[in-house]
């Protein structure tokens, strides 16, 4: 079973939940920050980390010697990642998407293939709970590739927590793809109720299966409530304001840690999304 | 001339929208842009009325006509993005837009039409003009249209003579935040003090070196954790940022946006109010913010 933890809007809750639940479940689950921008699950984690992989994309590389300036490689590069000036071809890495048109139209074989880096994946456990991350190399814009990688560490473990990194657009999509069950959270205010309705159609187009969590739920109105019911999105469970866990969190101490009772709420969590799963999550 | 606040955070929920819209309230002459084009909630405390709507091309998509495709395989190879299926059709999810195997098919059989990716708007808000933009759902090149939504914002300034462009920048650090912050007479981060705030903060102000801006950092709700708003501004004095103050946690917030307000004009007496008005006063006392447009070299992010 695989769990994305999305949100649209940033700072709901979505690491508090990812985290809470992975804890709560323990052996045979496994981690996954994807939230590569900016990683927070392994400062409530406090994960070892025992491998540690550098994440590169592939690059052109162009050899003078060869090239003699014909200019198919710009021609092709739709993200102008190449340009000729003069007979001299220029690369610019950071607006390279790797698609390897540039080495496939070579005549002369000039192009090659090298490496920027994108970031790194760390990967370890935190007591019997396996964990991984990616870290968005500082400087880069692009995390797609990186998301996607460390998407596919899945050992073998049985559930498989993904944390999201906010927003509707690609990287979350990455994050979510190939996923049994998203898990929303949300606060029901109007910014939360308004970046919601962006990740219950970014969902849609994913064709996933979806439930809501509502952080802070006594804070707001209850306009996510009505919108919940009228989408059939079914709340799964309501997290109340409360300055303890405000607390907690501002230290980066684990809600079951802080407040054990809430281990059972997670896991009856996990029961509840597990029947909303066709096949239960397991592989078909 | 003209100056450009640009206002991020790292960490998202910190209360970027929250405290640009009660900046607004305070500004004088001056245009808003909200550069968080993937969920932009800026317009739900402004109340926008569209002028202008204009369509976003973004890249092109890869599409098989069918009925010319003698299915060679050709365009699999090639797809480094497993965008095409083994009965030759292109995920528009995963196509990448790279365009090589249109210009690779031996049958010429692949279209590659530009596709509308989102809008953008020029509207008119109770405090003056605002630029503003709807990135579609799952779609790509959302650091263009922030580049792009900049850009209008700064020409509709010249235009109309605005001299202070307040922009509602993204959360993280990736590509719509790299396309944010160069050009910025400064760069304000919002911070929470937890350990999740510290960190994203620590990941921002390190994006922020490579673009030499002036930095200014502020702790909204500073009163969750005392200790850690000192960690952060300690920090942000480490990396030679000026700090702005602290802005209490209080309800009126979510209240005040309720109302489709912002603080300032919901709980004007209220002691977050207070605060507020104070921060606005050091951005604008801040040198780098200088009506001159001279740069402030010795305020840079370090």
């Amino acid at each position: 079973m695989i769990i994305s933890i999305a949100s649209g809007k940033g700072g709901t809750g979505k690491t508090t939940v990812a985290t809470n639940l992975a804890l709560s479940l323990g052996k045979g689950t496994r981690l996954l920050d994807c939230d590569v921008e900016e990683p927070n699950a392994h400062l409530f984690l406090h994960p070892e980390i025992t491998e540690t992989e550098e994440v590169s994309t592939v690059i052109p590389i162009i050899d003078d010697a060869l090239c003699t300036g014909c200019k198919k490689c710009a021609e092709i590069c739709r993200f102008r990642a190449l340009t000729v000036v003069g007979k001299k071809v220029l690369v610019f890495p950071e607006l390279c998407h790797s698609c390897g048109g540039c080495m496939e139209v070579c005549p002369e074989g000039a192009v090659t293939e090298g490496k920027r880096q994108l970031g790194v994946m760390e990967s370890g456990h935190c007591g019997e709970l396996g964990f991984s991350q990616g870290r968005l190399r500082v400087g880069e814009a692009m995390s797609p590739p990186l998301i996607k990688k460390v998407q596919k560490n899945r050992n073998d473990a049985s559930t498989i927590i993904i944390d999201a990194p906010p927003g509707t657009s690609c990287p979350v999509i990455a994050a979510m793809k190939g996923s049994d069950f998203v898990l929303m959270v949300t606060e029901p205010t109007p910014f939360g109720l308004h970046d919601l309705k962006l990740a219950v159609e970014a969902v849609k187009i994913l064709g996933i299966p979806s439930g809501l969590i509502i952080n802070r739920a006594d804070i707001g109105d209850d306009r996510v409530v009505a919108y919940a019911k009228e989408e059939g999105l079914p709340i799964l469970m309501e997290i109340p304001f409360d300055r303890k866990i405000a607390e907690a969190y501002s230290c980066g101490i684990p809600i079951v840690e802080a407040m054990p009772e809430w281990k059972n709420k997670f896991r009856s969590l996990y029961g509840r999304i597990e029947k909303l799963v066709p096949s239960g999550g397991q592989p078909q | 001339m003209i100056r450009e606040l640009v206002i991020v955070s790292g960490k998202g929920g910190t209360g970027k929208t929250s405290v640009t819209a009660a900046f607004a309230s305070l500004a004088q002459n001056s245009v808003l842009c909200d550069a968080d084009v993937d969920a932009a909630d800026l317009h739900l405390l402004m109340a926008p009325v569209v002028r202008k709507k204009t369509d976003f091309m973004g890249g092109s998509l890869a599409e098989i006509r069918r009925e010319d495709c003698v299915e060679c395989d050709r365009c699999r190879e090639l797809c480094r993005f497993e965008a095409i299926s083994a009965d030759y059709v292109v995920d528009p999810i995963s196509c990448e837009g790279c365009g090589v195997c249109v210009d690779l098919c031996p049958e010429h059989a692949i279209d590659f039409p530009v596709q509308k990716c989102g809008e953008w708007f020029i509207s008119d808000t109770r405090f003056g003009p605002m630029v503003h933009a709807r990135l579609g759902i799952a779609e790509e090149n959302s650091g263009k249209l922030v580049s792009l939504v900049r850009q209008e914002t700064r020409k509709l300034a010249e235009e109309r003579g605005f001299d202070l462009i307040l922009t509602d920048g993204p959360p993280g650090i990736g590509c719509p935040v790299i396309a944010s912050v160069g050009g910025a007479a400064a760069l304000a981060i919002i911070v929470e003090p937890t350990v999740s705030g510290l960190h994203d903060m620590q990941r921002v102000a390190e994006l922020a070196v490579h673009f030499k801006v002036p930095g200014l950092v502020c702790v909204n709700k500073f009163d969750l954790n005392l200790e850690m708003t000192e960690k952060v501004e300690a920090y942000g004095r480490s990396r030679n940022m000026t700090l702005l103050g602290r802005i209490p946690f209080d309800p009126i917030f979510t209240r005040a946006m309720i109302e489709g307000k912002n603080v300032m004009e919901y709980a004007p007496d209220s002691q977050a109010a207070a605060a507020i008005n104070d921060v606005w006063g050091k951005v604008m006392a801040f040198p780098a913010m200088n009506v001159m447009g001279i740069k402030d070299f010795s305020s840079i992010i370090k």
